[in-house]
């Protein structure tokens, strides 16, 4: 079980403080396949928490069950203490804002705010008041009348925020909001829900299958696999010291080098690399080394060329063959790759940093 | 390019008035037909005698408020089973929907002259609950009319995201009956209302099942009257087909349909 961060320790004060969610040995299988397989997670008040993870590893299989929308065939859900494993979605009180475009098309987009304090049946006026902030806050003040299909995408999903948000939900719940958007609007609004969840403090589930996305919003950042947990932590110490071949390979990119471990340490590359913990060895080892550990220096005479730099604006990768005919990728800010294009030849090395590897 | 689109407008255009006269002369000529046949007096005349025999028949008034009524409570019974049971299916069981769909388009594969047949001994187990009531009708119209207002509802459940759409709002709070009532309906009014108009056109069109069940609807009663008099037959005929097209003009216009945002958009210019 992990332990949980002091989350909200240096945020601004929200508007009220959220919950603790215990997500504990949760099962559920459809026919053969076990969409979650002994899935335990505990998300601490006011903390996000994005789980990562290829299709089909079970993370909105997660984020429904804790939602009631799925139910659980074992596992218990405590929210705030509470077990809420066999109440229904419609009582959880939890905010949900879903990856297809979920407005309902006959109400504007204040209507659809205020639907679910309509059903907590707060007065007319205070309804209206209320929905009008939460428009605000997701900064859709001036489309209030507006229906769904006058909106774009981005503009539907803030009012689906904005109506999460309206209920003050115990827990917000985010299943992939962003993946039907373009690339700029998907990075406003990216960061518009981080400043909203720090703004209002309400403890938030993100589903996500895009690293950036998860790395950038969470506070800590849950890696599933085949419907289990394979390691969550804060969005650096995961993607620095990976626990599982898994996390090591699908988050961030990997450089997969052939090298030999020993005492703790694997030769790559003439380096001696400190292991981290769980790594294979000793013997012959994959080391998997992301491209900003590897380093490249022009020398007339290197065994290894470069075959293609690419531009990333402050950043460049460059595509480098070894002696040994392996490809691998560096990356380095845009000023250190002066000297590189298509078939210079380069010395390579690699950062002392830890590095997991994995059984040749 | 551009020219030559343009040199072959006029010629487009009247191939299309002359498609538009041919098929309005096919369907209109016969009305116009009727009307001048009901019309006719002693020595080449014209008269209304016909029409005005229309008002005066009290079985005739009273077939007409029959088939409303049965038109009626039709719709309703098709729309009370229909809209929840493929929502249902769609939400719950989606194996079921091909179940349902096939239950519900096998009545066109039945010939109603079968379905009488099959249907009569439920009839003798009704009658004696409902006292042998016109509108025990209502319960075979409802299967007669389930093949074109499944097709009807099926595509207005199509049309939203009626999954995502329930998920959403039950995640606000809103239970099943709120779910139907005020997200998956409102939302369904176009197949809704397509499913409603049809089931009227078919209930006041209905002849065979009525007739050999011996209930006095409106299509029973004008071929009656076409047996006494031709005129008056012709007449009811013309004015039940004007009546029918007026009834489904105005629910269809003046039903709560389409998508809402419409009307707001215009107003928005």
């Amino acid at each position: 079980m992990s332990t949980l961060p002091a989350a909200t320790a240096e945020r601004p004060s929200p508007d009220r403080v959220g919950v603790a969610v215990q997500m504990l040995d949760m099962h559920r299988s459809y026919g053969p396949v076990h969409a979650l397989d002994g899935l335990s997670i505990e998300i601490a008040p006011g903390e996000l928490v994005a789980l990562l993870g290829p299709s089909g590893c079970g993370k909105t299989t997660a984020l429904r069950a804790l939602a009631g929308l799925d139910e659980l065939d074992a596992g218990r859900i405590l929210v705030d203490g509470r077990d809420i494993t066999h109440v229904p979605a419609n009582r959880r009180d939890m905010g949900m804002v879903f990856q297809a475009y979920s407005l309902f098309p006959n109400m504007t987009a204040r209507e659809n705010v205020a639907y679910g304090l309509r059903l907590r049946k707060i007065d007319a006026q205070a309804r209206r008041t209320r929905a009008d902030e939460m428009l605000e806050l997701v900064g859709l003040a001036g489309q209030a009348n507006r229906y769904p299909h006058q909106m774009s995408g981005g503009q539907q999903q803030r009012v689906a925020l904005a109506r999460a948000l309206a209920i003050q939900p115990k827990v917000l719940l985010l299943d992939e909001p962003l993946s039907a958007l373009d690339a700029k609007v998907r990075r406003q609004l990216r960061e518009e829900i981080r400043r909203i969840q720090i703004m209002v403090g309400t403890t938030t589930l993100f589903v996500t299958h895009d690293q950036e996305e998860a790395l950038a919003l969470g506070d800590r950042v849950g890696v599933m696999s085949s419907g289990r947990l394979e390691q969550i932590a804060a969005p650096a110490e995961l993607y620095d010291r990976p626990r599982t071949r898994f996390v090591a390979e699908f988050v961030g990119l990997t450089n997969r080098i052939h090298g030999t471990a020993r005492d703790g340490r694997v030769d790559v590359l003439g380096t001696q690399v400190p292991l981290l913990e769980g790594s294979a060895g000793p013997g012959p080892v994959t080391a998997l080394v992301r491209p900003e550990s590897v380093r490249l220096e022009p020398e007339d005479g290197a065994a290894a060329s470069v075959l293609a730099v690419s531009f990333l604006g402050s950043l460049c990768r460059a595509q480098v063959r070894l002696a040994s005919d392996e490809l691998i990728v560096a990356q380095m800010a845009a000023a250190e790759s002066s000297g590189l294009s298509p078939g210079t030849a380069v010395r390579v090395s690699v950062l002392p940093t830890p590095i997991f590897a994995v059984a040749d | 390019m551009t020219a030559l689109r343009r040199s072959r407008r006029p010629g487009r255009t009247l191939t299309r008035l002359a498609i538009l006269v041919l098929v309005g002369g096919y369907l209109v000529l016969p009305l116009f037909a009727m009307l001048e046949f009901s019309t006719r007096g002693k020595g080449g005349s014209r008269t209304l005698d016909a029409w005005i025999a229309i008002t005066r028949d009290p079985n005739l008034i009273e077939a007409i408020l029959n088939s409303l009524g049965i038109a009626v409570l039709t719709v309703l019974g098709m729309l009370l089973l229909l809209v929840p049971a493929m929502t249902w299916a769609i939400l719950r069981v989606p194996r079921m929907r091909r179940v349902i769909e096939f239950l519900c388009l096998l009545p066109l594969a039945i010939p109603a002259i079968v379905l009488v047949v099959g249907i009569a001994p439920i009839y003798r187990f009704l009658t004696p609950i409902f006292g042998g009531s016109i509108f025990t009708l209502v319960f075979v119209d409802i299967i007669l009319v389930l093949p074109f207002a499944y097709r009807a509802i099926e595509s207005g459940l199509r049309s939203v995201d009626v999954i995502t759409l329930s998920d959403a709002a039950r995640s606000l709070g809103a239970g099943w009956p709120r779910v139907m009532a005020q997200i998956v309906v409102p939302n369904i009014r176009g197949g809704i209302l397509s499913a409603s108009v049809l089931a009227v056109a078919l209930v006041l069109g209905e002849f065979t099942i009525s007739s050999i069940l011996s209930f006095n609807t409106l299509q029973v009663v004008i071929n009656l009257l076409g047996k006494r008099n031709a005129f008056v037959s012709v007449a009811v005929s013309l004015a039940a087909l004007l009546f029918a097209f007026v009834l489904l003009y105005v629910i269809a216009r003046f039903a709560p349909g389409g998508r809402p945002g419409a009307q707001a958009a215009e107003e928005e210019g």
